[in-house]
């Protein structure tokens, strides 16, 4: 199945939640940075202001090396332009929602290492997603 | 304190209709209300306790409280989407011990159905103040494929197969051709399953419940009061509920809260799974009972497949009847929310006040279980163990 890209819609604004601003200056040079907490060292998704491990406010950005592995995954058949929503793990250990892009959905499986790939949004930064590595 | 006997539930009512064209969500949370209370005995001048969730129109219980013209002494508008209404039924029972009320009303009410809304297939933006929503919205989760995520990571892990998903839908199909008021009355079988088109990979339509208008209410009363009325007395031993999220990107989908909320509810009851006679199992998608069956204790971790498979959630056929109104897959899923009709069947299963072609013998003991919000994300998982007495 060729692969169309849907319209990727963006909630909000950049600064909508402040503290998570970064994230999004990252994805619009092109950069995935991944929360890191500086007490329990380790890393967190969905970004936040507290690290959900510790409660840590000790926190810091670190560039992602945008390679994972799929965890799990669905395509969405009954949509406009079929989509494929997943789970990737990512190299850094820890485990974000996003979309496998970029390839024949079908042969989409769990286990497959991707790597990462920004898609345009309509109204905000590019946002970080995969395709089959 | 063990809250094991603390109340009991005196009247439960589901509202007939499936498509409400006619009706207000409000004016459907009344009739609810008076299903109910008629159900158990009692009038509106005894409620003295109310409880709603985020269906109920307004300003959390305010608006309902205010249209009914209750006069209650204690309120709760806890909101876990589908399975708030067991966890009231819980929160009754604590009020009710802690003397906080004697007679406490629940309803729950929407018609989704009449409003044309595309329940499980649109993404939606929601408020973005909800910290994951920019980073989840862009993605498109809906609540299929955010459930079907699951049942993939299921399959990839434990082998898991659509057919063995398919059985569940048919066990529904099985009990449904019974209700007068299913929206879905024809029994299926698991080809008719596993060929209808994928809505979002690997689930099908038919693992996919209904959209349907309507509601239900429940009645919780202290022992006494429930001494004092003329109906079968539904006792209330055991109860749990437990959140469960992406645990701060340590995601692990093989699992939901039913895992704790199910055991501390066994342990108050002071029952294991075996015990069970009749069990009311969330059934939004089929893949969500095949979890919850697990982590309640009914089979092994990994072993639903097997278990829910050859009838053996079929009324009279398999060791575990389940949802014998037809649950959410063929018979109501109102206001997208399934929690309340789980536990009116299981009322009527432990009154023996089933269809007969699907009450089960001597039904002395039964479990209620939902998962409310997206098991694949975030959700709040309830259950309830119920004996005859």
């Amino acid at each position: 199945m060729a692969y169309q890209q849907r319209k990727i819609p963006f909630a909000g604004a950049i600064d909508s939640n402040p503290e998570t601003k970064p994230f999004f200056e990252g994805c619009a040079a092109g950069v995935l940075k991944l929360p890191h907490c500086n007490t329990c060292g380790k890393a967190h998704w969905y970004p936040r202001g507290v690290c959900p491990h510790c409660m840590s406010q000790d926190l810091a950005w670190k560039d992602a090396s945008g390679k994972g592995t799929v965890y799990s995954f669905s395509v969405m058949k009954r949509a406009e332009v079929p989509y494929c929503i997943a789970y990737v793990a990512l190299a850094e250990g820890t485990t974000m929602l996003t979309n496998i892009v970029d390839c024949d959905l079908d042969t989409v499986r769990i286990g497959q290492s991707v790597a990462l790939r920004f898609v345009p949004t309509e109204g905000g930064p590019p946002m970080p997603m995969f395709t089959q590595a | 304190m063990s809250l094991n006997g603390a109340a009991y539930i005196a009247g439960a009512y589901e509202h007939p209709t499936r498509k409400a064209t006619d009706k207000s969500v409000a004016l459907l949370h009344a009739e609810c209300a008076i299903g109910a209370l008629a159900d158990a005995g009692l009038s509106k001048s005894d409620v003295d306790g109310y409880f709603c969730a985020g269906d109920a129109p307004g300003m959390g219980p305010i608006s309902m409280v205010d249209y009914l013209n209750l006069k209650v002494r204690h309120m709760d508008a806890t909101d876990i989407g589908g399975s708030s209404y067991l966890l009231h039924v819980a929160h009754a029972a604590e009020a009710i011990a802690a003397g906080r009320c004697n007679v406490a009303l629940i309803t729950l009410a929407g018609r989704p159905r009449s409003e044309g809304m595309a329940t499980g297939t649109t993404p939606r933006a929601g408020n973005v103040a909800q910290p994951d929503v920019q980073f989840e919205y862009p993605y498109g989760p809906t609540v299929v494929n955010v459930y079907a995520m699951v049942a993939q990571r299921h399959m990839h892990e434990y082998g898991t197969t659509s057919e063995q998903l398919a059985w569940i839908k048919v066990a529904a199909s099985h009990h449904a051709q019974h209700n007068p008021h299913a929206m879905l009355r024809d029994v299926v079988t698991v080809e008719d399953v596993v060929k209808s088109p994928i809505v979002a990979s690997p689930l099908h339509r038919l693992d996919c419940c209904v959209i349907s208008d309507g509601g239900g209410a429940l009645v919780v009363v202290r022992p006494e009061i429930a001494a004092s009325l003329k109906r079968p007395k539904v006792k209330i031993i055991g109860m749990g509920e437990a959140p469960k999220g992406q645990l701060g990107g340590a995601v692990d989908l093989t699992y939901s809260g039913a895992r704790f909320s199910g055991a501390a509810a066994f342990e108050m009851a002071k029952v294991k799974p075996g015990d069970i006679k009749y069990a009311s199992i969330y059934d939004s998608f089929t893949i969500t009972v095949l979890v919850q069956i697990e982590d309640l204790g009914f089979c092994e971790k990994g072993k639903g497949g097997a278990f829910v498979a050859d009838g053996n959630l079929i009324s009279g056929v398999g060791k575990l009847p389940f949802n014998t109104d037809g649950g959410g897959l063929c018979n109501n899923h109102p206001a997208n929310r399934g929690g309340i009709t789980k536990v009116i069947e299981a009322v009527r299963q432990l009154r023996g006040e089933a269809h007969p072609k699907v009450q089960v013998a001597n039904c002395d003991l039964a479990v209620a279980h939902g998962t409310g919000g997206l098991l694949g994300t975030r959700h709040g998982s309830a259950t309830l163990i119920m004996e005859r007495e």
